[in-house]
């Protein structure tokens, strides 16, 4: 039990500043990722709410086939096909060799593509909750239309719809574990490398455990925050001043 | 694009299909029959439910790669496990891949069996007791039935997600649909065309999977049906 503190603690020969350098490339890979995916998922819900035909069976595609294929696939798809592109293209313009992507970008755009399906969907629903009266209303006191955007449309759709994307955050923030894969030495691949290379294995997954936990609860915690924000404007509901 | 390689590709594909089949079939069942006993203890007395919460809180909280590597290696570190009666399962990456996607899924499902039993409503319970019913009986026959029919919808969800999280156990060496894509596609380099083969595969799957829930929901909900009075 000692030992494995030591282990994992921050003396010399513990893992401790490894694992705090490994959480931290994690939650910037989800955090990139989730920007990915919050701009695809803003395009897909223009596309699917007010896009013309093309672009809404272009969204329709994207979420449908995002949502039902593995992520893993999706991983390998962006590193494998990702160099073959470049390495075509680096040939092309007269380079010799072979050029890939590197983990961090990999991991960003492709789990950044898939959280982006599942955002098309959390900020569509989150459009068609807004209150028609409220946007006539803006039309009525006449506000321009990116006047509207930003003071009535942008805090609407966010009340509606924050509670969709701290789920799709989460879910960016468990799925950048398969990231590992293509090498990144992120959370995930630091905790495999620490039990590979010691003999103590179960404490570091145990250890990854609570990493992971602390993670997702704490970020859990802002997005909580972040509702109770977006709501602050509105009249409090009887059971809610009951609570 | 050339349609020799797609259809091979495909061919090889297949092969690993009855594998991913098993792991989500195998693990969506056992899951289900978990999740209905942990959605029972979470509505019962305390300490049961305070357990199934940590549990629960657990499960979600963590990636499932997490959990199948503590199961594939974290495990068999100790002499006990070793020792034990369970190790010749929990050495094959492929039961440790069923015990983790299995665990990993009764988590989230408990939850959505949760949502169902709160659903049930008070009278049916009211009118199933007025009938003299015992305790079981009245879950046998009423509760579970409501409650599973509820929760169904929600479910089918879960199930899609399990179908894809089948893809992980490759990463223990399991040789199912995406280890096969990723043997052909490191051997080949040619990601876009073993992906679409394998994407076809899953969104098939995942396909039909959907319809056999609508369909058996359809059937579960004979008085919702089109032309009952």
């Amino acid at each position: 039990m000692l030992a494995s503190l030591t282990l994992l603690g921050f003396g010399p020969t513990g893992w401790g500043l490894q694992l705090l350098r490994a959480t931290a490339m994690t939650l910037a890979v989800s955090m990139a990722a989730y920007a990915v995916g919050m701009a695809f998922g803003a395009l897909g819900a223009w596309a699917k709410l007010a896009g013309r035909r093309p672009a809404r069976l272009l969204a329709e595609a994207y979420t449908t086939i995002l949502r039902g294929i593995p992520d893993l696939l999706v991983i390998y798809l962006f590193y494998f096909g990702g160099s073959q592109v470049l390495t075509a293209l680096g040939h092309a313009f007269g380079g010799e060799g072979f050029f890939g992507l590197n983990g961090f970008t990999v991991g960003m755009l492709a789990v950044g593509t898939v959280s982006g399906a599942y955002q098309t969907e959390v900020l569509r629903a989150g459009y068609l909750a807004v209150p028609k009266g409220e946007i006539e209303a803006a039309r009525m006191a006449g506000m321009g239309r990116l006047l509207m955007l930003r003071r009535i449309i942008f805090p609407r759709v966010l009340r509606f719809a924050l509670p969709g994307m701290g789920n799709v955050w989460q879910q960016v923030l468990k799925e950048s574990t398969l990231i590992s894969v293509t090498g990144l030495v992120e959370l995930m691949r630091q905790i495999h490398i620490g039990a590979g290379s010691t003999h103590d294995a179960f404490a570091f997954y145990l250890c990854g455990f609570a990493l992971y936990l602390a993670l997702t609860t704490l970020s859990g915690l802002v997005f909580r925050a972040w509702e109770g924000w977006s709501i602050k404007g509105e009249p409090r509901v009887a059971g809610r001043m009951a609570a | 694009m050339d349609t020799t390689f797609l259809l091979d590709t495909l061919g090889q594909l297949l092969s690993g299909l009855p594998l991913t089949l098993e792991l989500a079939g195998i693990s969506i069942t056992a899951g289900m029959v978990l999740a209905t006993a942990l959605a029972l203890l979470r509505t019962g007395p305390r300490p049961g439910a305070w357990f199934v919460r940590g549990y629960v809180y657990v499960l979600r909280g963590t990636p499932l790669l997490l959990q199948i590597f503590l199961i594939y290696y974290g495990l068999g570190q100790f002499d006990w496990v070793r020792h034990s009666l369970l190790w010749p399962f929990l050495r094959q990456p492929y039961w440790c891949a069923i015990l983790a996607l299995t665990l990993n899924t009764a988590a989230y499902g408990s939850e959505i069996i949760r949502g169902g039993l709160q659903a049930v409503p008070a009278g049916a319970v009211e009118a199933g007791r007025a009938a003299g019913m015992s305790r079981r009986l009245l879950y046998r026959r009423i509760v579970l039935p409501l409650a599973l029919r509820q929760a169904l919808p929600a479910y089918s969800n879960e199930m899609i997600s399990m179908i894809k999280a089948t893809s992980l156990a490759s990463i223990v060496t399991m040789m199912e649909l995406s280890g096969i894509a990723y043997a052909i596609i490191s051997e080949t380099y040619r990601a876009l065309e073993v992906f679409l083969c394998a994407g076809a595969i899953y969104l098939t799957l995942t396909f039909l999977l959907s319809r056999a829930v609508a369909f058996a929901e359809a059937w579960l909900n004979p008085h919702l049906r089109a032309g009952t009075p």
